[in-house]
């Protein structure tokens, strides 16, 4: 091979990775700082409390911290039907899928700690079958326990499974009769929706009231993996 | 003698006036099945790529297709003061779809509003504006529908329409007085660029289904075009596009109209609620010259004779607490005086959005919020937060009063009035 050979070698490589890098930056978007996406984000920041915190209010959930993934499937869901509310849903009408993801990203990086676990308004008995069914499950009713998709410490999974902890009872108990009744909704296979089916009224406001008991472990980040594969399909989660 | 004979004559005039009029319903009705030529459409990966275009455009997924839902399967309804009526599937399947229709039956749909069965359509489907469609565009959207996009079976939702709208009958007595199928005249004392967007602008764009005034059985009133027109159902106010105190274009530059078309934002304003939906789905999509020729034709449009009001604002000058509800929760983002910041906050000193007479949208985007829409141009749009939560009624019309009163602006209060039929409109969770 000839000297002038490689050098033609050597720049077409070259031109082929500055192609390369100007296709990409082309056609992703032009990653922001974290001061220009906290302006842009007043807007969820107002319900959602500073910095992803919630604000004193029992069905807007805290943000900050929660699976990219879970973030970004919610986002679309909102925007899309399949959970229904109003606010969120005008909100994110014109926003393009790619906004969506970099909007999970920014709240899903915020690291900040979590309110104290609330005292249980619930008697015994329904604190010990909260208790029961987030830990073990009721496999005479075919119910997985919670913690085998949401982590044995129960803050979730990496990408797209939330975690249940330092949110509001009123919140859970909201959420699980809504994916009961099927107000809220995932990508198919639903999962979620068929587990709130399963569960009575009772269950969910035990479920519920155990869960907000639990004080948030001081590794509060969601788990890189689960020990064994999901009980059930899951639509929007990759298994 | 007079008497005795005049109740017949009358009579016998009353019938066939009766009969006449029957007989021009019953003609609407069944249609005229000689009037389209077959012809069958070679479809070039050239006219598919133009149809999918004009679709865009159109904005014909904007109902056709559920929010998440299959492309252009239909299904998303469109509330009217006379019930709601159910987008179509457009998908080829040959059963529930547009796959059994030839390019004629599309362009009669388009051009006549009738579907293939001869039956008439509802004008929520926007014909009477569509009708201006050439025969070329309607062949290529209609190559675009049958090649590219993915059959489902889906039947049609039965629309809801309250009696007497739910017949034939009525269509056709609506359509005898509001219709006729149209196509576009060029004006030849024009340019080429303000016919092309005089053709977009009237027709495929349907602009005018929104920004026009509609009389009480929702059809066009002659003098009215795009003169501002309430959303009935959905409370947003389509703001005039003559008017000088609303969203009339005449005095902005061209690049700056096409910009805020293509980008949902430029110096002179940004786009809001649903036609923050319309440029995120159809005209950011707009290739540059068409872009500037829609804004050629909205620039041109003649100026509506609205005198710029002044009200009594100054008299009822707001108070230190509203002008403290601005400093705690808007002079962050918008300015210390309204100057709002370009490019990410509006200002409100000299917007027309702030002191338009009507207060439907400024009220609905405090309670709601809202993000301009994400686009080439804007690919990470600023969001406007919702204060339904924050903010009382009462506090909203004193902030509002303010605003519109401050740096200049000179409107009307905003009443504890005005706040009540949105707070309800809004049905907050």
């Amino acid at each position: 091979m000839k000297i002038s050979d490689l050098r033609v070698g050597v720049a077409r490589v070259a031109t082929a990775a500055i192609a390369l890098l100007l296709a990409a930056h082309c056609t992703a978007q032009t990653a922001l700082s974290f001061d220009a996406m906290t302006e842009r984000l007043e807007a969820c920041i107002a319900c959602h409390g500073k910095e992803g915190r919630t604000i004193n209010a029992e069905y807007l959930p805290r943000i900050a911290g929660k699976p990219a993934g879970y973030l970004y499937n919610q986002l679309v869901n909102f925007r899309d039907g399949r959970r229904n509310n109003a606010v969120m849903s005008h909100l994110l009408q014109p926003l393009s899928d790619a906004y969506l993801r970099e909007i999970a990203q920014y709240f899903s990086a915020l690291d900040l700690p979590y309110p104290p676990p609330q005292a249980p308004k619930v008697s015994a008995d329904a604190l010990r079958l909260g208790e029961t069914l987030v830990l073990r499950g009721d496999a005479s009713r075919k119910l997985p326990a919670c913690s085998r998709c949401h982590g044995t410490p129960m803050t979730g999974v990496t990408p797209a499974i939330p975690g249940l902890l330092g949110l509001p009872s009123a919140y859970l108990s909201a959420q699980l009769g809504a994916w009961r009744a099927g107000q809220r909704r995932a990508h198919a296979p639903d999962c979620m929706g068929e587990m709130a089916k399963s569960l009575t009224p009772d269950d969910i406001n035990a479920v519920a009231s155990w869960l907000a008991a639990q004080p948030v472990p001081s590794i509060s980040k969601p788990i890189a993996s689960l020990p064994a594969p999901l009980p059930i399909r899951c639509g929007g989660v990759p298994q | 003698m007079k008497l005795k004979w005049g109740i017949p004559i009358a009579l016998s005039a009353c019938v066939l006036a009766a009969l006449f009029i029957g007989a021009l319903l019953v003609k609407e009705v069944m249609g005229d099945s000689t009037s389209y030529i077959p012809r069958k459409i070679d479809a070039t990966s050239e006219q598919i790529a133009r149809g999918a275009y004009l679709a865009q455009i159109g904005n014909c997924s904007g109902c056709h297709t559920m929010p998440g839902g299959e492309p252009y399967a239909g299904g998303k309804g469109v509330s009217t003061p006379f019930g709601t009526i159910y987008a179509g599937n457009l998908t080829p399947d040959p059963a529930t779809g547009i796959g059994s229709w030839g390019a004629n039956d599309f362009y009669r749909a388009l051009h006549e509003g009738r579907s293939r069965d001869g039956r008439l359509l509802y004008p929520a489907f926007p014909y009477p504006n569509i009708s201006l469609t050439t025969r070329e565009d309607s062949d290529a959207i209609y190559a675009f529908l049958m090649n590219r996009v993915a059959p489902v079976k889906r039947e049609s939702t039965a629309h809801t329409l309250r009696f007497p709208f739910n017949n034939q009958l009525a269509l056709a007595a609506w359509r005898l007085l509001y219709f006729t199928p149209t196509a576009y005249q060029p004006d030849a004392t024009q340019s080429v660029s303000w016919n092309r967007g005089a053709y977009l602008v009237q027709g495929l764009a349907h602009c005018g289904a929104c920004h026009s005034t509609r009389n009480a059985l929702g059809a066009p009133i002659a003098g009215h075009a795009y003169d501002g027109a309430m959303m009935p159902l959905n409370d947003w106010y389509a703001p005039s596009l003559t008017a000088r105190n609303e969203a009339s274009v005449a005095d902005w530059e061209i690049a700056q109209i096409s910009a805020w078309l293509k980008h949902g934002i430029s110096e002179r304003g940004t786009a809001l609620g649903p036609m923050a939906e319309v440029v995120y789905q159809s005209t950011q999509h707009l290739r540059d010259d068409d872009a500037q020729a829609m804004a050629t034709y909205l620039k041109a449009l003649a100026p509506s004779a609205t005198p710029l009001t002044t009200n009594a604002a100054a008299s009822r000058k707001a108070d230190a607490q509203s002008e403290k509800l601005y400093v705690d929760h808007c002079s962050k983002c918008h300015g210390d005086k309204g100057e709002g910041k370009p490019g990410a906050f509006p200002a409100l000193a000299g917007n027309r959005a702030v002191t338009m007479a009507n207060t439907t949208n400024l009220i609905r985007v405090v309670l709601a919020g809202g993000f301009a829409p994400a686009t080439t141009g804007n690919p990470q749009p600023h969001g406007m937060p919702p204060y339904y939560h924050l903010l009382s009624d009462a506090e909203i019309a004193k902030l509002l009063t303010f605003v519109r009163s401050s740096w200049g602006n000179n409107a009307a209060a905003v009443t504890d009035l005005d706040m009540v039929k949105y707070r309800n409109a809004l049905r907050t969770p």
